[in-house]
């Protein structure tokens, strides 16, 4: 059977690959850096269960730390525009074939560990989105080294490549969960439950209250910071699960993955947001680019708030099934 | 009340722009610091504090692994790329036929929501589609109806054309079981003792997803009803004169 263990062997394997590769990248100065990152990152799905609860938080602050100081970005080489444009002609729309075969298999093999009797012999039916998403990216990374013949470094070059783009951005989400838990232990939410029941009387009480607070909160906090992942432990910790899930029987899935998706309003009217709202203004030249509420966003607000009531009223309607 | 202090540092450490991951280790250990503060308490108190604090993390950073596996997937995509993905996609989308401002944007909305549902992200952004592409074909369709056009509308319609981008992806890429946010929500559902698979969450974005497409369409529909109200009266019957450009 294929559990987790396996596949943080596998992804600890390609984190160490690209951090070998970015060791001997002589165009990045600061490659350094990046050995150290992605080499850090390796060690935690290689060996993170031999570290200890210490050892592991150490590793955590030696990630922050070179993030801090600054990774570059290298330059795997890869194919030109043109190249890529004659190969997009020559093989036409079946290059999305292999993209598809992800989600596929992910939501295959999902169905295979969970409904079948032969399933959980193969995948471990408790983690078995994850470890068939893995394994759908394996199939889909051989059918394209048959069919495109490219050299066979190349998947971890490209992956280097699209990695060093994204940065130390990558590690943020699973911070923010291991956040959350530092939270639970001190007894955030209790703490910000409290403050919040006594300025909104009868959010224990009330389900449309509360799942308004949570969802507003969440676009709110979303403003302010810029992003929908940071608010997302606070505004759960707070409201989310003390009051609309624990108290008033919200299911957690379904309260959670809108409260998600109310934030992203948020995202959606904030120039905090640089990437989504700021740089698209600066790329299309817009003459307000530089204003606070520039073109992009204000053709953004007026889908962000109907959908923001939108996701309020999903929230209350759908996420307490009984 | 102390420990809220750790929120305090989530929510200046963004707005002041220090780094996220930073800000992050921050804010968790003053909230295990100000966990530990008491108004006689020694300095060895607090280094006891910090180091527990420290293990905590650790040991949700090691249980939460999981979060960042969705990388592994650049294998393929990486892989796709270089054989022109992002290529073949921009010919899809060149060859829309579409005769107003708004049907343009709403068929790139469609393509570009239901790419990110399958875990194409990278299929769309303002560098790669809207800058070299959207923006050019919905301007083309505005001023093959209107003729040139003036600033207002041209920058109104660009607006319109990053929007839709931001706007698609957001709330399309929720419903791919593997991306960041949605195992986030896994990662701090489980540290709260909640086990949940991706899959549970991945259904329940799907709602909001139709109400987007929903409420985008009419705002798109409002958006071709506004330029014709703007520029079919000033607008001349053939090709404008180059001089009101």
């Amino acid at each position: 059977m294929i559990t987790l263990a396996y596949i943080y062997i596998l992804v600890g394997m390609f984190f160490a690959a690209v951090s070998l590769l970015s060791l001997l990248d002589a165009s990045n100065p600061r490659r350094v850096f990046n050995f150290l990152f992605w080499g850090l990152l390796a060690t935690s799905f290689l060996a993170g269960a031999y570290l200890g609860d210490l050892g592991n938080g150490v590793l955590a602050l030696g990630l922050v730390i070179v993030a801090t100081i600054g990774l570059g970005q290298g330059k795997p080489s890869t194919t030109s525009p043109e190249e890529r444009r004659e190969s997009a002609m020559k093989r036409g729309d079946l290059l999305f074939l292999p993209a598809l075969i992800i989600p596929a298999v992910a939501l295959g093999g999902t169905l295979i560990a969970k409904e079948t009797d032969w399933g959980p012999a193969l995948i471990d039916p408790a983690q078995a989105t994850l470890i068939s998403l893995i394994l759908g990216t394996l199939i889909a990374v051989t059918v394209g080294m048959l069919w495109l013949r490219p050299p066979v470094i190349a998947p971890l070059q490209e992956a280097r490549r699209l990695l060093d783009a994204v940065g130390w951005a990558a590690i943020l989400p699973q911070m923010l969960a291991s956040l959350g838990a530092v939270f639970l232990v001190a007894g955030v939410g209790q703490q910000v439950g409290a403050l919040f029941s006594e300025y909104i009387p009868g959010l224990e009480d009330s389900r449309t209250l509360a799942v308004i607070a949570y969802c507003v909160g969440m676009a709110l906090f979303t403003i302010i910071m810029g992003n929908a992942f940071a608010a997302f432990p606070v505004m759960t910790a707070a409201v989310g699960l003390p009051f609309v899930v624990v108290v008033l029987g919200g299911d957690p899935a379904r309260v959670c993955a809108i409260g998600m998706l109310a934030g992203f309003c948020g995202t959606l009217m904030t120039p905090m947001a640089a990437n989504f709202n700021v740089v698209p203004a600066n790329l299309l030249e817009l003459p307000d680019r530089k204003a606070a509420l520039n073109g992009v966003i204000r053709a953004q607000i007026p889908t962000a708030i109907p959908l923001l009531i939108a996701n309020i009223l999903l929230m209350r309607f759908l996420a307490f099934p009984s | 009340m102390l420990v809220l202090l750790g929120i305090g540092v989530v929510v200046l450490g963004f707005v002041l722009r220090a780094n996220p991951l930073l800000v992050v280790m921050a804010a968790a250990l003053t909230t295990g610091l100000a966990a530990a503060w008491t108004p006689e308490a020694e300095i060895a108190v607090y280094y006891a504090a910090a180091i527990s604090t420290l293990a905590a993390f650790g040991k949700a950073f090691n249980d939460s692994r999981y979060v960042s596996i969705v990388w592994f997937v650049l294998l393929a995509i990486g892989l796709l790329e270089r054989a022109g993905l992002q290529d073949r996609a921009r010919m899809l989308i060149a060859k829309v036929q579409a005769a107003t401002v708004g049907r343009v944007l709403w068929v790139y909305f469609v393509i570009r929501q239901a790419a990110a549902a399958l875990g194409l992200t990278s299929l769309g952004g303002h560098p790669q589609m809207v800058r070299p592409l959207v923006a050019p074909m919905a301007e083309g369709a505005a001023e093959a109806k209107f003729g040139a056009l003036p600033d207002r509308e041209r920058f109104l319609i660009r607006s319109h054309s990053a929007a839709v981008d931001n706007i698609a992806l957001f709330f399309g890429e929720d419903i791919f079981i593997a991306i960041a946010s949605i195992l986030l929500i896994k990662g701090f559902l489980e540290q709260n003792g909640i086990i949940v698979e991706p899959l549970q969450l991945s259904v329940w974005a799907i709602p909001t997803a139709i109400a987007a497409l929903a409420i985008h369409t009419i705002r798109l529909w409002l958006l071709d009803a506004h330029l014709k109200r703007r520029l079919a009266a000033a607008a001349p019957t053939s090709e404008a004169p180059e001089a009101a450009q």
